[in-house]
């Protein structure tokens, strides 16, 4: 059962087989579990519910972990100390300050205008007809898997020769051709290639902001927009002063989100440009450079970057998560 | 955070008291507020559409004219699903398909079982670094996947589970449970102590209680991470990639279209009706539990 199958009929007997595999570690926990009783025996319960999570924490995430900040101080055959230069590489190489560069500009761009959108498309469609299915519209595609998403956008950036018998496909193309200009090859030239991959995130991540925000708005407090409403204030200052701040962390919540899931993004890229052109971003470089280039202290050294970056932008989103539970 | 839905009883005064929103909406009242939500949402729907509509069209006609001409030419083919699912001289992705299944399916299983028992082991036992020990379990749900995959597969290769689906299914279960065990945690810390205090004076032990008293209550965290980790597993691209190599012996049906959207980035035939193929259970499954949905993509938000 631990071998590769070779036809359907054997990937589900094996898929089955594993299912009981587990069942059965979680029915002898279980009958251990059973024979004991009183305090002391609440001990032994406790750690043998826990201990096969906690296995596989330590060997899957912990060892792992710290493996890799390790193996981020070697050369690429991961035989030779060579202290910071892996990271030195990143900060100077042309190729990885671009790198970089793009990164940046995916995360200061995607956060914040996915959440404009998101907010916008909550307040508009607030109370109207059929609100929930003009919700669907924009929220369905966090269901569809990022390589789907990117397929349906490579689509729409489709660029065939601008001759004189040949019409064009994408749907950009074809704007452009009806507004009098001439179709480009938009997934070649830097930085609009860049950009318009962010699209893809932004409208993934759109129907994400807009649910949370939503829900927020509705969760304000009835008297207060009442009391504002009596003192005669605006729609804009409803907005301003009310909405906004009763919504804000929220905002926090959803902008440092989506921030932590662009750092990560990989599937869009590499689906897209495969990372050519100068459209490369952290996550695409560590598995370019990993598992293409065989450079593994490099590669290490990226997935140590990505993690160092997260980590300030989680504590913040943390703090206010508990500050907006009670929304 | 919850996305707790308003509760009914209240839904009669919603409807004529205005929201905040509704209010700042009227400045941009009626033709101007209606226009913008239609154009978001008509840019939110057409690509889709475009690329749905391409997947029926025939194979000349996608590659020679927009989808859009389809409404003065409508030619409706599904030779195109044919193409991508037959393994003689198409994609072959129906094997891609059954792998996505047979992925997916013990790598919600795996850990939502396995953090069943955690989480009451955090919620409602007491024992010497409780605290500590869920604290640091909560702190791993930051670690990117990409700190982990080298070491991981080196793992794997000494173990000589290389190329067969545990790779995939222990390392989604892994990267699953802070998740699950946080989710289901808070889940039971709601349940009312007294509950359980009945079934203890009844003569229940922790086995009994936990299956007579705590699961049924538990369906809807069980149903949100569950969905939520469904969908993670099946739009997964970099885990599978890492681990399942090209053939389709193992790798799911993302590995194959974005393969195919590289080698054969012109193939539109395939690329639209591929796409769609694995779009379709995500989707389904997204209209089906919106609910539940909504639910565990909140609460899993920092994930991975």
């Amino acid at each position: 059962m631990f071998d590769t199958a070779d036809n359907t009929a054997e990937k589900f007997t094996q898929m089955f087989a594993a299912i009981l595999l587990f069942a059965a570690v979680v029915g002898i926990i279980l009958f251990i579990a059973g024979r004991f009783g009183g305090r002391r025996g609440d001990r032994i319960v406790a750690y043998s519910y826990l201990a096969p999570t906690l296995l596989m924490l330590l060997v899957g995430l912990v060892y792992p972990g710290i493996r890799t900040i390790y193996e981020s101080f070697f050369d690429a055959a991961g035989d030779l100390f060579v202290g910071l230069d892996n990271y030195k590489t990143i900060f100077t190489d042309k190729d990885q300050l671009t790198v970089l560069t793009n990164t940046a500009v995916w995360v200061l761009l995607t956060p914040f205008v996915a959440t404009a959108i998101g907010l916008l498309y909550a307040i508009l469609v607030d109370k109207a007809r059929m609100e929930s299915f003009a919700k669907a519209l924009i929220f369905m595609p966090m269901a569809i898997s990022f390589v789907g998403a990117s397929i349906i956008w490579k689509f729409v950036y489709a660029y065939r020769p601008d001759q004189a018998n040949v019409k064009q496909i994408g749907l950009l193309n074809q704007i452009v051709v009806w507004l009098g200009g001439t179709p480009q090859t938009w997934l070649i030239d830097w930085p609009v290639n860049t950009l318009l991959l962010i699209v893809v995130m932004i409208w993934i991540q759109a129907g994400f902001a807009m649910t949370v925000l939503s829900a927020a708005i509705k969760a304000i407090p009835e008297d207060i927009i009442e009391a504002a409403r009596l003192d005669g204030v605006g729609p804009w200052g409803m907005f301003r002063f009310v909405t906004l701040p009763a919504i804000r962390p929220a905002v926090v919540v959803v902008l440092t989100t989506i921030g932590i899931g662009t750092l990560k993004v990989f599937d869009i890229v590499r689906t897209m440009t495969g990372g050519q052109y100068d459209t490369s971003v952290i996550a695409n470089e560590f598995y370019s450079q990993s598992f293409r280039s065989d450079n593994q202290g490099l590669g290490s050294a990226l997935a140590v970057l990505l993690f160092v970056l997260v980590i300030p932008i989680v504590a913040y989103n943390i703090r206010h998560i508990r500050q907006s539970e009670s929304l | 955070m919850t996305t707790a839905a308003p509760p009914s009883a209240s839904l009669a005064l919603e409807a004529e008291k205005p929201t905040a929103a509704a209010i700042a909406k009227r400045k941009l009242t009626s033709p101007w507020a209606s226009l913008a939500a239609i154009v978001i949402a008509v840019l939110w729907t057409v690509p889709t559409f475009g690329l749905l509509v391409s997947s029926f069209r025939p194979e000349r006609a996608i590659k020679t004219t927009g989808w859009w001409t389809f409404f003065t030419d409508p030619v409706v083919t599904m030779d195109n699903y044919k193409a991508v699912l037959d393994s003689q001289d198409g994609a072959g992705l129906g094997a891609f398909f059954v792998n996505s299944l047979v992925i997916t399916i013990p790598s919600v299983i795996i850990p939502m079982s396995l953090a069943c028992l955690a989480a009451y082991a955090f919620a409602w036992i007491r024992f010497p670094g409780r605290n500590i020990l869920f604290l640091a379990i909560f702190a791993l749900q930051i670690v990117p996947l990409q700190v982990t995959l080298i070491p991981l597969l080196t793992l794997y290769v000494d173990a000589g589970l290389a190329n067969t689906f545990w790779t995939i299914w222990l390392s989604h279960s892994i990267f699953g449970l802070p998740l699950a065990i946080y989710l289901l945690h808070n889940f039971m810390k709601e349940i009312p102590a007294g509950l359980l205090e009945a079934a203890r004076v009844d003569g229940a032990g922790h086995v009994s209680i936990f299956f007579r008293v705590l699961l049924p209550l538990m369906r809807p965290a069980l149903a949100a991470f569950g969905i939520f980790q469904f969908l993670w597993v099946w739009n997964d691209l970099l885990v599978a990639l890492t681990f399942a190599g090209g053939g389709d012996a193992v790798a799911p049906i993302t590995v194959a279209l974005a393969n195919l959207s590289g080698t054969r980035d012109t193939a539109w035939h395939l690329l639209s009706a591929g796409a769609f193929v694995s779009i379709i259970v995500p989707v389904t499954i997204f209209v089906l539990l919106q609910r539940y949905f909504v639910r565990g993509l909140l609460a899993g938000s920092v994930k991975g």
